[in-house]
């Protein structure tokens, strides 16, 4: 094969873990990539005495095996069914990786185009988080609050290391996360490669230095990246899912830095920070300087009684009567899909009839397999709908400019204290409107929503606010 | 399954057959719904394997309902997938399906490669070519047995193949009526 052949599948494919039919080339030239080395392969499934293990995810659950009267090989053996959305990993296909020449990636000189100005906050954890990967640092943790603009703190130490040739990847556990960040980070590096990788993105045969994906989307690489930073280290999936942080481990070299984001870090975190076995740097204030809002609980008796009929508390209405802001947005989160469809239509009766909506297409409803919801959530963003009733899937990630937030029971499972901290996160979020109401009706307060003011607060007072 | 014993679709067919349908009956366990088709896409297309059992009970309760209007010693004969996408799927569903099935099994057919049927439209489906040969001559009544039936040019095409060939009378199983 000629060099400059070999240079393009290194390109390619260095850093990747990938099955048979995700490698698309012939299969001579696949095989002679085999035989001269370039590609290992590697067993998909090991196995011991005592348990299997799939290389592409770690699973090691035995009820997430399955055995497959194979009509490939002809025998009856294993497959994962941990990760078989990413196609199917069978005991008999290994996996391969690249283990030919390592790609050489550009080394701009200036690759950053943003104009922008930190705040002395965020300066000094831009500047921590430079210093890390300079360093290379293991690993770092970032604690901002809701609407310290943790992404702007990024630019310079995502510079400093395009600038030395490394491969950067900024993983988040969610793909509107992923399409929101893709424009925003085509703008200001503009003259680097840039792949964005979730579920169905068209950019998969892509190729780029600078790569922003879903955490779940780690599973096809190894040994591939210089910085790794991984968004809402504490959010769902990443923190209940083994196989992510098994992944993200793997995708890095193994001299790298990890970089890791949060507003609500998890007790093993804070543990860890604790400890000292984890550096890490706090961010006490949003950027533009206002403290955090503090939610108020509501005790309503009556709520499940309401809830079954469904029909709004009253205490609802009357708190909507004496609104500091009239004028704000309603974010209303309720815990299930179910009570949110029931609720859309009587919610607009009412809130109708008492004047406070002009009409029906006033209000909204959004929730995970709704296949309008980001349409819906750019409607309320440019405030065409006032009012959004959506399930926990927008607690974070997504700044309205000017909302009052009310969360209906409160006190359900669903809602955990990180999850109450991240929504009360969303009120206040612009210089313009920087405060904003937010409300946890509920009806007995949990621990939870106890240690969720309690955090909010701690965060305020760390910030300087009392 | 329909009210009308028979469907239009069928109804149609025996029009095309000059009232002699090459397939005496189709009986479907499942009409087609969200939830089915869920199921269906992880089993098949996904490649999740042990999925394919949650249909065990209802494939074999469909079949008991209508087993005396079967004829004795009918065998079942999977549809087939071709070579090339047997060896993408590592499994063929349609014979999972079939081995629910208290009765005889024969592999009967061989498929030659072509487009995937999902990816046709239903006039391009009506008017392909016949993609079976057959392996074997059979003279024993058939059942056939397929996941989806859509537009029904599939099963049409196996059975006008078995019958040409000395089967007296072709029957189909499908899990889900498109
Ligand atoms: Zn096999
Ligand atoms: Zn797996």
């Amino acid at each position: 094969m000629a060099s400059e052949t070999t240079n393009q599948l290194a390109n390619q494919f260095a850093g990747k873990l990938l099955l048979r039919s995700e490698i698309p080339l012939s299969e001579d030239v696949f095989q002679h990539c085999v035989s001269s080395g370039n590609f290992t392969a590697v067993s998909s499934i090991s196995k011991n005495l005592l348990y299997c293990q799939c290389n592409r995810c770690g699973n090691r659950e035995p009820g997430l095996f399955a055995k497959i009267p194979c009509q490939i090989c002809h025998r009856e053996h294993h497959y994962c069914r941990k990760c078989i959305e990413m196609g199917r990993v069978m005991e008999c296909e290994p996996l391969y990786y690249w283990n030919g020449d390592q790609p050489a990636w550009a080394t701009p000189a200036d690759p950053c185009s943003w104009d922008g100005e930190l705040t002395d906050k965020q300066q000094l954890a831009a500047d921590r988080i430079t210093q890390a990967i300079v360093s290379q640092e293991k690993e770092l943790l970032i604690w901002a609050v809701c609407g310290a603009g943790k992404t702007e703190m990024l630019f310079p130490g995502i510079t400093k290391a395009l600038q030395s040739g490394k491969r950067v990847c900024l993983a988040t556990p969610r793909a509107d996360v992923v399409r929101e960040l893709l424009p925003r980070f085509r703008q200001v590096f503009a003259g680097v490669s840039i792949q964005g990788l979730y579920g169905g993105s068209d950019e998969k045969e892509k190729v780029a230095q600078l790569i922003l994906s879903t955490t779940h989307q780690l599973l096809r690489f190894r040994q591939a990246f210089d910085v790794l930073i991984i968004d809402e280290i504490d959010a769902f999936p990443y923190h209940k899912d083994p196989s992510l942080s098994f992944a993200a481990n793997r995708s890095r070299k193994q001299i790298s830095t990890m970089i890791y984001l949060t507003a609500t870090p998890r007790k093993e975190q804070r543990r860890r920070m604790l400890q000292k076995q984890l550096n890490h740097m706090f961010v006490p204030t949003r950027f533009h300087g206002y403290p955090l809002p503090v939610p108020s609980l509501k005790m309503c008796r009556t709520l499940k009684k309401d809830l079954a009929r469904p029909a709004p508390p009253k205490l609802l209405t009357e708190w909507l009567k004496q609104r500091v802001n009239p004028e704000r947005q309603l974010l209303l989160f309720v815990p299930t899909i179910e009570l949110a469809e029931k609720l859309e239509m009587v919610l607009a009766r009412k809130f109708i009839q008492l004047g406070w909506l002009p009409s029906k297409q006033a209000i909204t409803f959004v929730h995970a397999s709704d296949p309008d919801r980001e349409e819906k959530v750019q409607q309320f963003r440019r405030k065409e709908t006032f009012m959004l009733l959506t399930t926990t899937i927008l607690e974070r990630g997504v700044t309205f400019p000017s909302v009052d937030v009310v969360v209906l029971d409160a006190g359900h499972d669903v809602f955990d204290e990180a999850a109450l901290v991240q929504i009360a996160g969303r009120a206040g979020r612009s210089p313009d409107d920087p405060t904003g109401e937010v409300l946890f009706i509920h009806d007995g307060k949990t621990d939870a929503m106890v240690e969720a003011v309690s955090s909010v607060k701690a965060m305020n007072k760390r910030g300087g606010f009392r | 399954m329909c009210d009308d014993p028979v469907c239009n679709d069928c109804k149609q067919w025996a029009t095309y057959y000059y009232d002699r349908d090459v397939l005496t009956r189709n009986y479907s366990v499942f009409v087609y719904n969200d939830v089915i088709q869920d199921i269906v896409t992880k089993w098949k297309y996904r490649g999740d394997y042990v999925l394919g059992n949650i249909f065990k009970q209802y494939i074999y309760q469909t079949y008991k309902q209508h087993k005396s209007s079967l004829p004795d010693q009918i065998i079942t004969v999977p549809i087939p997938l071709s070579g090339q996408r047997l060896l993408e799927r590592g499994f063929n569903q349609a014979k999972m399906l079939a081995n629910f099935l208290p009765l005889k099994q024969e592999e009967l057919l061989h498929r030659l490669h072509g487009e995937k049927q999902s990816k046709k439209t239903r006039k391009e489906r009506l008017s392909s070519k016949n993609p079976f040969y057959l392996l074997k001559k059979v003279n024993k009544p058939v059942l056939l047995v397929d996941d989806i039936y859509t537009t029904g040019t599939t099963l049409r095409h196996a059975a006008s193949l078995l019958k040409q060939n000395g089967c007296p009378d072709v029957y189909a199983l499908t899990l889900v009526r498109g």
